[in-house]
């Protein structure tokens, strides 16, 4: 009980002075969690909506490969990132590993197919809708996604900021492809990992604190959100 | 029209439409000419619907022939369509009305001169900014006709225009699709209201259990149907 109180306290210490190793590690992680989330959204957002307005063979099948993906533990593709970018891997020459690249080729992987999923039902309750519309003006298949896109942003920017939730709070992948070096590849999950173990749980608490907040706000932000989506007035 | 070749006539030989191995219309055999107001009357579940769908190409025929005098892509182009329940678009009144304008091409400002000047002349002038899924559902009416006209269409299809407009709203639409008329778009509209069939209709298409009874010029239908069906539906009573 008494390490949890002066653990708290240390921790807004910490986060109230600025304390410049956390700062660090907030930054970071915020760097490569945003990153890997607009990337996987670049990809993501448009491949749901094309995989709701393209009939073709195997589209069945590539939405539940895209949703059994949705469920692949994080681990296991950071094994795979780990393999691939390993000095005898496919590009193993790139260097890439223990750098943040790995860290957010790791996330894109494990965001990607969660963004691709939940805007690939929001998508097509909106073509079910929009269907004989564009259908009767004759738009094109760039155009129907893209009008797609646009009329269900409200309800897109929620699957990008549950992409953005799963990815921050995410440790096995990128503790794999990252190695939780100081100054180079620590992130705030790793980290809480790390500094828990050592037994350093002020600091462990401070980053936990920060962790739990922007996780909250992210919430709050889809709570909002899908509020204003029913009401929509923009 | 809006010169040049023309896309009409449009016609239909021996179209049938299936759904799972039922059938729901035809077989049709059909010509829409270059002018007039076409009305296509029945009961429920008569066809109309499906009728138009097949003419618009929206719905896949399982036999027979639709043809357009030109390929149909470009007759695709010359074409709109009203839908029985409107689609409205999750944007404001006045995007949503320029939205096919947009769509094909011009630019932004001047869609949207021309989307309020269609919205005055369906009367939504007062609901320009508000969003389009929020209006009334006799406003999103108005919202659906205008919409399809603003790209002056050669040919445009309506299935029942009027359905929630109340009386005033209903002689402002007919006002509007006379002009059009009169514009040279060849109109082809769905509706059972024997009042609206009757101040604007120059022929009637009556279908019936998914097949066409009666081709005729309207007054005729009016005043001498010949098959049963049509005469007890143009009194009012109930068609068997
Ligand atoms: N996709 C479908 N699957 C099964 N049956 C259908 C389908 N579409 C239409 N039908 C049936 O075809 C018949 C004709 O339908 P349609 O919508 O064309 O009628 P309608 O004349 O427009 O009727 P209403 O006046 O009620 O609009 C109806 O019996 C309807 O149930
Ligand atoms: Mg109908």
């Amino acid at each position: 009980m008494d390490s949890i109180s002066t653990g708290l306290m240390e921790a807004f210490r910490l986060i109230l002075t600025l304390d410049s190793d956390l700062v660090e590690i907030v930054l970071l992680s915020l760097q490569v969690t945003v990153t890997a989330v607009a990337i996987a959204s670049l990809i993501g957002l448009p491949l749901g909506a094309w995989l709701v307005v393209n009939r073709f063979r195997f589209r069945r099948l590539t939405i539940s490969v895209l949703n059994a993906l949705m469920g692949l533990p994080p681990v296991v593709v950071g094994l795979f990132v780990y393999l691939m970018l390993s000095r005898s891997g496919p590009f193993g020459v790139l260097g890439l590993l223990f750098t943040p690249t790995a860290m957010i080729i790791a996330q894109v992987i494990i965001v990607m197919p969660l963004i691709a999923s939940i805007s690939h039902q929001t998508i097509r309750d909106l073509w079910a809708e929009y269907h004989d519309l564009l259908i009767s003006l004759n738009a094109s298949h760039a155009q129907r996604i893209k009008v797609l896109l646009w009329d269900g942003r409200r309800a897109l920017i929620t699957a990008v900021l549950a992409g953005f939730g799963r990815a921050i709070g995410e440790v096995g992948a990128i503790m794999i492809v990252g190695g939780n070096i100081d100054h180079a590849t620590r992130v705030l999950t790793t980290s809480i990992a790390l500094e828990t173990s050592k037994g350093n749980f002020a600091f462990a608490m401070g980053l936990g604190i920060i962790l739990i907040t922007v996780a909250i706000a992210v919430n709050l932000a889809i709570h909002t959100i899908s509020k204003t989506e029913r009401a929509s007035t923009w | 029209m809006v010169g040049g070749t023309t896309i009409l006539p449009l016609e239909l030989s021996g179209v049938i439409a299936r759904v799972r191995g039922k059938q729901l219309l035809g077989p049709i055999d059909l010509t829409i000419g270059a002018t007039g107001l076409t009305v296509v009357m029945g009961p429920n579940g008569a066809g109309k619907t499906t009728l138009l769908r097949v003419m618009h190409g929206l719905r896949r025929i399982s036999g027979g022939t639709v043809n357009w005098a030109v390929e149909d892509g470009a007759a695709r182009r010359k074409q709109a369509f009203v839908f029985q329940s409107p689609i409205m678009m999750r944007r404001r009144v006045i995007d949503s009305i320029a939205f096919p304008l947009i769509l094909h091409g011009m630019d932004r400002k001047s869609a949207k001169i021309r989307a309020e000047d269609w919205a005055i002349r369906v009367g939504l002038g007062h609901v320009l900014q508000d969003w389009a899924p929020m209006i009334s559902g006799g406003e999103k009416q108005k919202l659906a006709v205008a919409r399809a006209l603003i790209s002056a269409p050669e040919i445009l299809f309506l299935d029942e225009p009027c359905a929630n407009l109340d009386g005033r709203s209903t002689r402002e639409i007919e006002a509007v699709l006379k002009q059009a008329e009169h514009a040279g778009t060849r109109i082809v509209m769905a509706t059972h209201n024997l009042g609206q069939a009757r101040r604007l209709a120059s022929d009637v298409i009556f279908v019936h259990g998914g097949k066409i009874l009666e081709i005729t010029p309207a007054d005729r239908f009016f005043n001498e149907a010949k098959t049963p069906q049509a005469k007890a539906f143009v009194q009012g009573d109930i068609v068997e």
